[in-house]
Formats: C-alpha cells, sequence, structure tokens
C-alpha cells in the first residue's frame, strides 16, 4: 500500500515537471504576466531541436538539455544541416553560402547579419526555403510509430506461437483491440463490411491515444496541438470515406428523395437539399480535425496556466494552489486523452458505415 | 455600438453547455429506466456530446 502511494505521488511530479520544465525557458525580461503567456506559446509550438530542459549556470549561461535534429531544406537544390547551427535561434545558420534564420519557429533565407525585412502588418517578407525538416512533432510521430510498430507485430505473432493466447507487453492491449471491434466498428459499419476498416480504426486510436498521452510526459511534447497533425489524420479519414463509399453513399447525397417524387418537384428541393450534403462531406472531417486540435490544445493551455499561477501568486497559498489545480486537470487530462483517441474512432466508424451502407431496397419499400 | 466578438463567443458557450448538459442528464435518466442498453445510451451520448462541443470550439476559434 504504502510502495503504491510512493508510486503515484512520483508520477504525478513527474507529470507536473513536463510543465514546469518549460516554464523555465529564456524570454525577454518583462512584466511577467506577459512572460508566462510567451511560455505558453512556446510550449504549443514546434520546434528545430528536442530540447528537455535548460537551467543557467554559475557564469550566468544558458546550458540546455536536449539534442539537436536534422533541419532539412529545399532551396535551389537540398541543403541539410544540424539544428545545432541556429543555436536555439539565436544566430544565423550558413549552409554553402546561404543564411538561414528561425524567426517564430518558422526558417526565413537571410543576408549574414540576419536581416528580417517586414510588410506593413508586421509579417516577414524573406523568402521562405521549402521545409521537410524532421522537428520534434516528427520525430515523436516516428517514434510512436515504430512503438506501435513493434508492440503490435509481437501481439500478432505471439498468438501463433502460443497456441492462439496473446502473450508479451502488448497483451494488455487485447480488450481494447476487442472493444473496438465489438462495440465501435461493427455496430457501426454492419457485420458484413467492418473487417476492411479495422486496419484504420486501430491505427487511428492507438496512434492518437499514445501522442495525447506523450503530452502528458516530461517529454513535453504536443503532437496533437499541432493543427497539421489532426488536419493529416481527418483527410485520410476523408478520403477512406469516400472512395469506399458505395452506389448507395452517393445517391443518399446527390438524389436523397430518391423515387418518393416526380422529378419536377424533387428540382426546387435540390437546389437547398445538394450543396447542404456536398458541404456535409467536408464539414464532418472538419469537426473531427476541430475537436481533436482545439481539445488538446485547450488542455495544455489550461495546465500551463495554472502553473503559472504559481509564479503569479509568489506566496505560500500560490503553490499548494496551483499543484492542486494542475494536479485535478492532469487527472481529466489523462480521460481526454483517452475520450478523444476514442471519439475520434467512433466518428470515423460512424462516417466509414455511412459510406459502407447499402440499403436493402424490399426493407426500404416496407418502411416507407 | 459594436457587440464584442467575446460576448458572442460566450453566449455560444453558454448554449453549448446547456445542450451538453440536456444530454448528460437525458442519458442518466434513460441509463435509469433501461440499465441493460447502458452501453449504446453512453455511446449515443458521447456521439451527441461530441458533436456539440464541435460548435463551442468554433466559436473559441472565432475570437
Amino acid at each position: 500500500m504504502q510502495r503504491k502511494i510512493t508510486i503515484k505521488a512520483l508520477t504525478l511530479v513527474f507529470l507536473l515537471i513536463s510543465f514546469v520544465s518549460y516554464a523555465s525557458e529564456d524570454t525577454q525580461k518583462g512584466d511577467l504576466k506577459t512572460e508566462i503567456k510567451a511560455y505558453i506559446q512556446h510550449h504549443l509550438e514546434d520546434s528545430y531541436d528536442f530540447s528537455l530542459t535548460s537551467y543557467t549556470n554559475d557564469q550566468g549561461e544558458k546550458v540546455y538539455w536536449g539534442f539537436p535534429l536534422p533541419v532539412i531544406l529545399w532551396d535551389n537544390g537540398l541543403k541539410v544541416f544540424s539544428s545545432s547551427k541556429f543555436h536555439h535561434g539565436k544566430t544565423v545558420a550558413e549552409v554553402d553560402g546561404n543564411f538561414y534564420k528561425v524567426y517564430h519557429t518558422k526558417i526565413y533565407k537571410t543576408d549574414a547579419e540576419g536581416t528580417i525585412n517586414y510588410d506593413a502588418e508586421k509579417h516577414p517578407t524573406n523568402a521562405k526555403p521549402l521545409d521537410f525538416s524532421i522537428t520534434k512533432n516528427v520525430v515523436v510521430i516516428f517514434l510512436v510509430g515504430l512503438l506501435m510498430f513493434l508492440l503490435f507485430r509481437g501481439l500478432a505473432s505471439s498468438y501463433s506461437k502460443n497456441n492462439g493466447i496473446a502473450k508479451g507487453a502488448g497483451r494488455i492491449f487485447e480488450p481494447i483491440i476487442l472493444y473496438i471491434r465489438d462495440d465501435i466498428a461493427i455496430p457501426n459499419i454492419g457485420e458484413k463490411k467492418y473487417r476492411k476498416y479495422m486496419p484504420y480504426l486501430l491505427t487511428v486510436f492507438f496512434f492518437v491515444w499514445f501522442i495525447n498521452m506523450l503530452g502528458l510526459t516530461p517529454l513535453g511534447v504536443n503532437v496533437t496541438n499541432s493543427i497539421s497533425v489532426t488536419v493529416a489524420l481527418a483527410l485520410i479519414t476523408f478520403l477512406i470515406t469516400n472512395f469506399t463509399g458505395t452506389k448507395d453513399y452517393w445517391k443518399h447525397i446527390f438524389d436523397p428523395l430518391g423515387d418518393t417524387m416526380p422529378w419536377y418537384a424533387k428540382i426546387p428541393l435540390y437546389i437547398i437539399l445538394i450543396p447542404i450534403e456536398v458541404l456535409g462531406i467536408f464539414i464532418k472531417p472538419f469537426s473531427l480535425l476541430i475537436r481533436l486540435y482545439a481539445n488538446i490544445k485547450a488542455g495544455h493551455i489550461v495546465m500551463m496556466s495554472l502553473i503559472g499561477l504559481m509564479f503569479i501568486f509568489k506566496s505560500w497559498l500560490g503553490s499548494p494552489l496551483s499543484f492542486g489545480l494542475a494536479f485535478a486537470i492532469s487527472l481529466i487530462e489523462l480521460l481526454v486523452a483517452l475520450l478523444q483517441a476514442y471519439i475520434f474512432t467512433m466518428l470515423s466508424a460512424l462516417y466509414f458505415g455511412f459510406a459502407a451502407e447499402e440499403h436493402d431496397h424490399h426493407e426500404e419499400a416496407h418502411a416507407h | 455600438m459594436e457587440i464584442p466578438v467575446m460576448v458572442g463567443a460566450g453566449l455560444v458557450v453558454i448554449g453549448v453547455g446547456i445542450g451538453i448538459g440536456k444530454i448528460g442528464g437525458s442519458a442518466m435518466e434513460a441509463i435509469a429506466r433501461q440499465p441493460e442498453s447502458y452501453g449504446k445510451i453512453q455511446t449515443a451520448m458521447l456521439i451527441a456530446a461530441a458533436l456539440i462541443e464541435g460548435i463551442g470550439f468554433a466559436a473559441l476559434f472565432a475570437v
């Protein structure tokens, strides 16, 4: 019992360190509130190096813990160099006579001094090379992919080796896989067709769940905070839905009333109905991507702000308050990480169900 | 006089809160009446709540 409590307390401390460690990054000295805002902004952004934490040493220099990542640019030829050349965004990197500078997490081409020109709206006018860099988010996505491959490959092969009984670390996920099959895929897609959608549903569920959970660890990663990741996920759902759509699915969109009316009566209705249905094709994946992105981002902002309270209060009251609130929100975030993965999978399965539907025309005639 | 965008967003969030509250309340009543169909009710509840939530986020992002 004692040991369990100790383990739980340690886990909690680790969870909180992840956010506190980000709050120790340096920014321009200003008033405290803008500084905390800058920390939160920094935490929500992708970066070119994987920095875990930083501290100021005795000589007053910043020391960063972490490792640089490769920067890959296409600017009249392939340019590959280490992100350590940027020195955490402070210096200009020189590659083959070209100069690059990081400005607001984007790489711009500059002159030797790193001058950035602005237009009237304060947007930089410098040229932007095509950026294929392996950023922090990309590294995490690769790692989660590798982890999932090893885990589920091991689980799958253990069935054949062990007479149909799961073995190994992947075993704890077996009930979840069965749950996705029996309670998400089959009721929504149907007994006949669910099999071909299962690989995607399982992949997207575990991918989103693992990545959301990693966002709560001391690594300080936040992949699903980045809208491009959720756009990519929703785009895959969109493509699968529409490429596996049956004749009935498209008929439902372009001829929803079917034979219930003569054609001349349908025309005025269809002027309104068809645009709405077509718009619906795009709104479905759009709501998926916004939901995942906004939920995770909102959770991270709330968590960071609560930890920021500690620095604002600066009294014996502030720390326990901030700690307690952050603890409560951490627990909710653990639930949200799972819930968002579940909802994404569930709604994807629902959309696939629409796409795979095939009306039994005899039964429909009875229903009307 | 111009009404700030944030007031509008706040109104939307109030609406979303009422909506999700009603869904949760109705789901609980339904579960109390028919505990055996707990799983199905919960799934339907989560889907409806998630769809409404999407509108709330859309309003927040408009700010």
